[in-house]
């Protein structure tokens, strides 16, 4: 009985056998996760910074992007970009479209967040640095900034987490990510060590991340009461 | 002061650490019925810890603490049967906000001492009448101003019938011309009849109300005595130090 | 430029695919239907677990909140899915969904219920307690109304999550609206019906978003 599940869950020859595909998969996952966190959080900033000049048409196509890549599930956008631009001429690769729609998602909740920071600043602030001569600009880069970027650390962490997860997509359109590799390692020999191993690797990417997540969560503790 | 009765709480060398740090160390306290006994002292002397001992918030170290001849540290005792018998006012208030103020001192008689509505409403509002505030019943928490959350706190406390009420520094939190309205309530509690054990820094009150006055510093009781006696001849040094420095 | 419009803005296949899609849609509304009481309910079991005086269940719940956070949803679906089946068990598409979605949203809510109960200040505690409140007394009456009002734009927009995570149920074939509108796509070769289907999950979670953004910017001030 227990030597079953071993042999089903943890065999030890099919974990040497697959342990360099369960690892190429670990590192397809990382690449995308790193790639998305930079554009995501760039462009989520980029945006956010944009809106606080108060161009109504511009500020209105922002927050058009932000809620459509908030309210929409990242598979609905991943398989309309994977099976539809090839057929209008773009033809990208199945790695492209996740980091594409990743990104794009990302940076929407991005700039929610960094636009709510921004707005929590106190006009006070404006006002005190704007009279004593400080530029638009500069009163953006040295006094609202800092103090707005520092609130947004525990939910931009949080958000990061949920959305380099969904990494795992990738497996629907092809992407040699780390639940790729352990399904077809798993079909290929109907067993499901590999399962049990990509599980795994997941777990020691991620739990480290979740528990930093809290730690950040902790110390830049942002609302409420 | 009677004597020929039971003391409504008897405290035998309690003590109290946290961490290796000891706060209490040995309390020998006894309270009799109806009487007002005021605990003043400089702040670290662990005041409070001692008051959140009688009901258990905190939990003595060793000692024992009896409530109406009750051990409250007995492990067949139901501590939430005997914090009903003892009444706790808080220095924040901490009433309910998302509670009216007949919400919070109806919400115990329901729950705890499951009385049916009818006879909890009728409790609840003459309690708030008590400490005239019963036009304030559907009144929320932040509507209030801090004098009035103080005594809707005592009222919750007193409408479910306690043997002895504690006061933890009731008045510090209140603004100077809120604090009297707090005091009329705490006046005419003692007249009533009501044990007290209060800790505060109201000297006033504690020479014109009190039965008797402990001076407690690092741990332990120094001095105690009747209030007129301690406010003129203190026989501590330490006693006299404190005297002297709030009389200024 | 019209190939855009044919390829995602078909509106006659639009239309056929239409009668599919509501099916899946209605499918997708049973599954939010059970998941979400049960991912509340779980949640705060997992919560109050996360508090409990013993600590191996402490340590339990909290273990166990962090590795149901640290696994994607989609990971956690394909083992039920296609791993139990090793173990002896072969659970149907919506059972494997079902117990996914439980393990994870109960780990996500819990951690908001957590941060909720604890940010009602230990004032409370005391103040119920004193009165002679038992500790669920004191949670039911005092703290767990507080706790939720504190934390209501999170349980909100978590629950926009989950409906979106609905969708990863197209992978193990359960019909609901994205599988209903990828089975429309691959026999058209055409995406429109996927164009449809983010057309009713727009329908369906935009207003709330847009609640929530208004929701968390009133708290932020």
């Amino acid at each position: 009985m227990q030597s079953r599940f071993l042999e089903v869950f943890f065999n030890w020859e099919l974990i040497q056998r697959y342990f360099p595909a369960i690892l190429s998969g670990v590192a397809v996952t990382i690449e995308i996760a790193a790639a998305v966190v930079i554009t995501g959080i760039a462009l989520g900033l980029m945006l956010a910074l944009a809106r606080s000049f108060r161009v109504l048409p511009l500020s209105a196509l922002i927050v058009l992007f932000a809620d459509i890549f908030r309210a929409l599930p990242p598979l609905v956008l991943v398989l309309l970009l994977y099976f539809g631009l090839p057929n209008v001429g773009i033809s990208l690769p199945s790695l492209a479209v996740l980091w594409l729609v990743l990104s794009l998602v990302l940076a929407a909740f991005c700039e929610e967040i960094f636009w709510a920071g921004l707005l929590s600043i106190p006009k006070g602030q404006w006002e005190a640095a704007r009279s004593t001569g400080l530029g638009f600009l500069g009163t953006l880069v040295y006094i609202v900034l800092p103090q707005a970027l520092r609130l947004t650390v525990p939910p931009i962490t949080n958000r990061t987490i949920v959305i380099t997860k969904n990494t795992a997509l990738g497996t629907v359109i092809g992407v040699g990510e780390i639940l790729n590799q352990a399904t077809t390692a798993q079909s290929f020999s109907g067993n499901a060590t590999p399962l049990m191993m990509g599980a795994i690797a997941y777990v020691i990417l991620f739990i480290p991340v979740v528990v930093l997540g809290r730690f950040l969560e902790t110390r830049f503790r942002w609302r409420r009461i | 002061m009677t004597t020929a009765q039971a003391p409504i709480l008897e405290i035998r060398g309690l003590r109290k650490s946290f961490h290796h740090v000891e706060v209490l160390r040995g309390i020998d306290l006894v309270v009799w019925p109806q009487q007002l006994v005021f605990i003043i002292g400089p702040s670290g002397s662990g005041k409070s810890t001692l008051l959140r001992c009688c009901n258990r918030l905190e939990e003595p170290t060793a000692g024992s603490i009896r409530v109406d001849g009750i051990d409250i540290m007995a492990r067949s005792t139901d501590v939430n049967a005997m914090r009903r018998r003892i009444g706790m006012v808080f220095q924040s208030f901490n009433l309910y906000p998302h509670m009216t103020a007949f919400g919070n001192v109806a919400l115990a008689l329901t729950k705890v001492l499951r009385k049916p509505r009818a006879e909890a409403e009728n409790v609840a509002l003459a309690a708030l009448a008590r400490v005239g505030l019963a036009e304030k019943a559907r009144a929320y928490p932040a509507e209030l101003s801090g004098g009035q959350q103080q005594r809707v706190a005592i009222a919750r406390s007193l409408a479910l019938e306690p043997k002895i009420m504690l006061f933890d520094e009731p008045t510090s939190a209140l603004d100077p011309e809120l604090v009297g309205s707090v005091l009329k309530v705490m006046r005419e509690l003692k007249q009533s009849g009501m044990t007290m054990l209060v800790v505060s820094h109201e000297m006033r009150f504690a020479r014109d109300a009190a039965d008797r006055i402990i001076f407690m510093d690092h741990g332990a009781i120094v001095e105690e005595g009747d209030p007129a006696r301690i406010f003129s001849e203190p026989r501590e040094p330490r006693t006299r130090a404190f005297i002297a420095e709030i009389v200024r | 430029m019209e190939a855009l419009g044919q390829q995602f803005f078909n509106l006659s296949i639009m239309q056929t695919a239409l009668p599919l899609l509501l099916l899946g849609l209605r499918q997708t509304i049973v599954l939010c239907l059970l998941v979400i009481p049960l991912g509340l309910a779980g949640g705060l079991v997992v919560a109050l677990l996360s508090r409990s005086s013993l600590s191996p269940v402490r340590w339990a719940a909290v273990v166990g909140i962090d590795f149901f956070r640290a696994i994607p949803p989609l990971v956690l679906l394909i083992f039920v899915y296609s791993g139990l089946p090793f173990a002896g068990l072969r659970p149907s598409s919506l059972a494997a969904v079902a117990i996914a979605f439980l393990l994870n949203t109960s780990s996500y809510y819990g951690e908001i219920y957590r941060a909720g109960i604890e940010s009602v200040g230990l004032g409370q505690w005391d103040a119920a307690r004193s009165t002679g409140l038992g500790y669920y007394q004191t949670l039911a009456y005092i703290v767990l109304p507080q706790a939720v009002r504190n934390v209501l734009p999170d349980l909100i927009s978590n629950t926009v999550e989950v409906v979106k995570l609905t969708s990863i149920a197209s992978v193990v074939a359960l019909p609901e609206l994205l599988y209903s509108a990828d089975m429309a796509r691959s026999v058209t070769f055409n995406s429109s019906p996927i164009v449809l289907a983010a057309a009713i999950y727009l329908v369906m979670l935009w207003p709330i978003v847009r609640l929530v953004s208004r929701l968390e910017r009133r708290i932020a001030t």
